[in-house]
């Protein structure tokens, strides 16, 4: 272990961990539940797609959910049993809204069992990517990218294996490096050799003495660099940490992959492991459960989709205690109302708060401006300027005070001594920016449909004009030609009088249309269907009505002028 | 007020009542040291600061339909009524604490939507006002009690200010006459005439009025104040850089000035230790609600108003200078903040190192 430089990042603030709680005992493992609840979307990207029925029989690590297309992640079966249900089920996540699901209800007999030890030595380069991506792994440190489509072809400069677990409560990083050093150290060997990264960087919070111990036993005489980094929130924040250990900032719009850093959590390296060397998809997690209504608190090894109740039951939650239920940390962590909500790959802590243990009502006062805030921001931004600018729906003032690197991490409200609820301000202004975005762009879109359209009517105008012009240069050669152009310009008028009545309407349809695509953004494909057949219809009756003309034409060889003084070429004019 | 459930679920809690509140304890040593060498006075001008304060505060937040119970707690008012008595001369009549204090919390404060949204210092609006339109009561400052002729007492003090004279019928005129039967004005007012009058500052500073390094008094007053400075630093109440830039301002300027003519301008020193040097630099420019709020941009507020008040003390109209010139820096602070943003993550495009050996 050597003293490597570190670069630092702005802001941030010393926490009271209260980690030591769940540390006392090794990791535990939980029972099966009953019924087990697998979202589908357990991930970043789009939900995966179920490839089970429901009353099939399943066995364990069997794929219940292959990963849609894009950016996705499959889901497994924890334990043998029978698919109950494929359906809507409250998840734990902020919106508070139920999602799709499957229900597993699981075997009596069913148990975790040890798939054969495959070495990964034997594995191609492309055999251990394929592994990796159908054992549905995300990233467990909270993000939840798929962590198989991190896994770049080109080669890195930077590995960074994150085990910082900077936010108070939460220690399942910790227990799983303590316990579990060697895997986690052979899922970052796995990712090294994937990536080829020229320098591999594993970085652990100073207050984990042990973790920062058997991690460096682990990487005895392996390439990986552990670096110890002062504790301070939120220092396990992906950007804050690639500042802190290599000094660079990643440019706004940008990825760390651009600038060739890959980080992955701890306990998605030791899910990378146990999926290579054990065959095991990812279908159990290491969850630590506290806070003071815990009986006891401690990590434990849950099956993914364990409902939550389940839980605290087989924790012991002194029910009269509970004052609030978090999953995550105190300080980014959501408020949970539903306890039948399953444990996802995502589910890092769950708090059962005792009475004061949280901040059970907030008492804002208006801002003083003390700057509390700004000192404790790792981002460098001006917390209480954002905050002044969303409450006054100045959104775009706030946008351009770079409200979108606001990575949410709660210090400053965690400071503010008038106790504003900051972060909630900053969801606000960035959700309303992102409606006001996308209404630009349906709106853009929109005026690019007219514009297009308008420029296919005019060059079918021109187009009819070319053909009559033509057709008044063939009969040209005829003495009675002029009079014929002008019975050409009279028709091709009562042609434009003709298509006129149904003009209007497609106008008004498509003003509508653009006024609901503004609004909803959904009508798009409906009007885009809608509006082509009217303009196709008003082309045919064109078209038809120009037949018609030049039969009549040939018909008559003679004919006297009735209507003039109409600009042919004008068919939008009304007569 | 409840809000939807949101994190951060645990925070430091509400503490803008504390923060204010240990502003007040900040300002004890030199409350202190003003009543020792100027007696009862600054106290009792400190208390009726304090009421007349929260009563006009309580008066408007009832006006406004707000809960005034609540909205005293936050001790905003208090610290305006302190900052203000502490400004005030010891003995000036009732009625210069009465008004200024209205004048302070209705106009500087309430009217501008209270606590958080006064673009100027309230205890410095009130004091400007008064200067201004009672400019005789308020240069009416004693002689410190060991200089003067007839020091009072508490008895007398009282009297003075709530009858215009003490019980004896001695006017606040007789108690401003030193030892030597001449009025005596404060310090800065003294250094100010005489160098007008051509003497040197060697002749100036010779004079019973001046102390050690300062002002006789004044300089004890302004380290008690530093002291008490020194423990809102340390409680993290307030940041370093106003006072820094504040302090550096004025004395980086008299130092230029005294280089170059030692004979006409004051030492740093003297600057730094006189008039309400650090009550201004400590307690009034560090006002957070009024000052800038970046961190850079409240350095050069801080230097701002140092470099604006040295120029007033010695080229102005007026000995002292702090509540203008932090009032003009309350309004420039809008604009300092706007050129002096931190530069937010993300937004410069550096090129990456090559990985260390």
């Amino acid at each position: 272990m050597m003293a490597r430089q570190l670069f630092g990042f702005p802001g941030g603030l010393v926490l009271d961990d209260r980690k030591d709680r769940a540390l006392h005992a090794p990791i535990a493992p939980v029972p099966l539940p009953p019924l087990l609840v697998l979202p589908l979307k357990q991930h970043l990207g789009a939900p995966a797609v179920p490839v089970v029925q429901e009353g099939q029989r399943v066995h364990f690590g069997q794929l219940l959910a292959r990963a849609a297309d894009g950016i996705s992640a499959s889901v497994h079966a924890p334990a043998d049993g029978e698919i109950s249900f494929i359906g809507l089920h409250p998840v734990p996540d902020d919106s508070g809204l139920a999602q799709p699901c499957i229900g597993l209800c699981t075997d009596e007999t069913s148990a975790y069992e040890e798939e054969e030890f495959v070495d990964d030595i034997s594995l191609t380069d492309a055999d251990l990517r394929e592994r990796i991506a159908q054992a549905g792994i995300v990233g467990l440190g909270g993000a939840g990218f798929p962590s198989a489509q991190k896994l770049t072809d080109t080669p890195v400069k930077w590995l960074i294996i994150n085990g910082a677990e900077c936010e108070p409560y939460i220690s399942c990083d910790e227990a799983l490096m303590r316990e579990r050093a060697s895997a986690i150290i052979e899922g970052a060997q796995i990712l090294a050799r994937l990536l080829r990264p020229q320098q591999v960087l594993f970085a652990i919070e100073d207050n984990k003495p042990e973790a920062i111990k058997a991690i460096a036993d682990a990487c005895d005489e392996t390439a990986i660099e552990v670096v110890v980094i002062p504790t301070k929130y939120p220092s396990g924040a992906q950007k804050q940490l690639i500042q802190n250990l290599l000094g660079f900032e990643i440019p706004r719009g940008k990825h760390s992959v651009d600038l060739g850093v890959v980080m992955y959590n701890v306990g998605t390296c030791h899910a990378i492991a146990r999926a290579i060397a054990h065959s095991e998809p990812l279908v159990r997690r290491i969850v630590t459960i506290t806070g003071d209504a815990v009986e006891r608190p401690g990590n434990y090894e849950v099956a993914i989709g364990t409902p939550i109740e389940f839980l605290l039951q087989h924790v012991g939650v002194k029910t009269t205690q509970l004052r609030r239920l978090i999953m995550g940390g105190p300080i980014m962590g959501i408020a949970l109302s539903d306890h039948t909500a399953p444990i996802s790959k995502l589910s890092n802590c769950l708090i059962a708060a005792g009475p004061g243990e949280l901040d059970e009502s907030l008492n804002p006062r208006p801002c003083i401006r003390c700057g509390d805030c700004v000192e404790v921001c790792p981002a460098s931004l001006l917390p209480q300027e954002l905050h002044w600018h969303i409450r006054a729906e100045q959104y775009a003032r706030a946008e351009a005070l770079d409200l979108r690197a606001c990575i949410e991490c709660g210090a400053c409200a965690y400071v503010c001594p008038s106790q504003i609820p900051l972060v909630q301000y900053y969801r606000h202004g960035k959700a309303v920016l992102a409606e006001q975005a996308a209404a630009r762009a349906a709106a853009d879109h929109a005026k690019a449909r007219f514009d297009a359209r308008e420029a296919r009517l005019a060059q079918a105008r021109t187009r009819r004009q070319q053909r009559k012009t033509a057709q008044a240069a063939a009969m040209g050669a005829s003495p009675i030609g002029a009079v014929d152009a002008t019975v050409a310009s009279a028709l091709a008028s009562n042609t434009g009088a003709a298509t006129t009545p149904s003009e209007p309407i497609t106008t008004a349809s498509e003003t509508d249309a653009n006024a609901n695509n503004i609004s909803t953004n959904n009508r798009i494909n409906n009007s885009s269907t809608d509006k082509p057949v009217i303009a196709q219809h008003n082309d045919r009756l064109a078209d038809v009505l120009a037949a018609a003309r030049r039969a009549k034409e040939k018909k008559q060889q003679t004919a006297s002028p009735t209507v003039t003084g109409t600009d042919p070429s004008d068919e939008n004019a009304k007569p | 007020m409840t809000l939807a459930i949101s994190s951060p679920h645990r925070t430091r809690g509400e503490r803008v009542g504390s923060v204010m509140r240990m502003v007040l304890y900040g300002t004890v040593p030199g409350m202190a040291a003003l009543m020792a060498f100027f007696g009862w006075g600054t106290m009792i001008q400190v208390w009726s600061c304090i009421w007349f304060c929260l009563a006009g505060e309580a008066l408007v937040l009832a006006l406004r339909g707000r809960d005034p119970l609540r909205e005293l707690q936050d001790w905003s008012a208090v610290v305006t009524g302190v900052l203000l008595g502490l400004c005030l001369p010891p003995y000036a009549p009732w009625w210069i604490a009465v008004s200024g204090s209205l004048f302070a919390i209705i106009v500087g404060k309430q009217l501008y939507g209270g606590l958080g949204m006064n673009p100027f210092n309230p205890a410095m609006v009130g004091y400007v006002f008064l200067l201004i339109s009672f400019p005789v009561s308020m240069t009416a400052w004693t002689p410190p009690m060991t200089l003067a002729a007839n020091p009072p007492g508490l008895f007398d003090s009282f009297f003075l200010i709530f009858a215009g004279e003490t019980w004896d019928g001695r006017s606040l005129q007789a108690l401003r006459a030193g030892l030597d039967g001449f009025t005596m004005a404060t310090p800065l007012d003294h250094l100010r005439t005489d160098i007008a009058n051509g003497q040197m500052i060697s002749e100036v500073l010779s004079q019973p009025v001046f102390g050690a390094f300062a002002g006789y008094g004044w300089e004890w007053v302004n380290l008690a104040f530093l002291l008490g400075g020194g423990l809102l630093l340390q409680q993290k109440i307030i940041s370093w850089q106003i006072p820094t830039g504040v302090l550096g301002g004025l004395a980086g300027s008299a130092v230029i000035f005294y280089v170059w003519n030692p004979d006409a301008f004051a030492s740093p020193v003297f600057h730094l230790f006189s008039g309400g040097t650090m009550l201004a630099a400590f307690f009034i420019a560090t006002d957070p609600v009024s000052a800038c709020t970046t961190p850079r941009g409240r350095l050069w507020y801080g230097l701002g108003i140092g470099v604006l008040v040295y120029l007033i003390r010695t080229f102005g109209g007026y000995p002292d200078a702090f509540a203008f010139a932090i009032l003009l820096f309350n309004l420039a602070a809008p604009s300092i903040d706007r050129y002096t943003r931190p530069r937010a993550y993300g937004t410069l495009t550096e090129r990456p190192q090559e990985p260390a050996p």
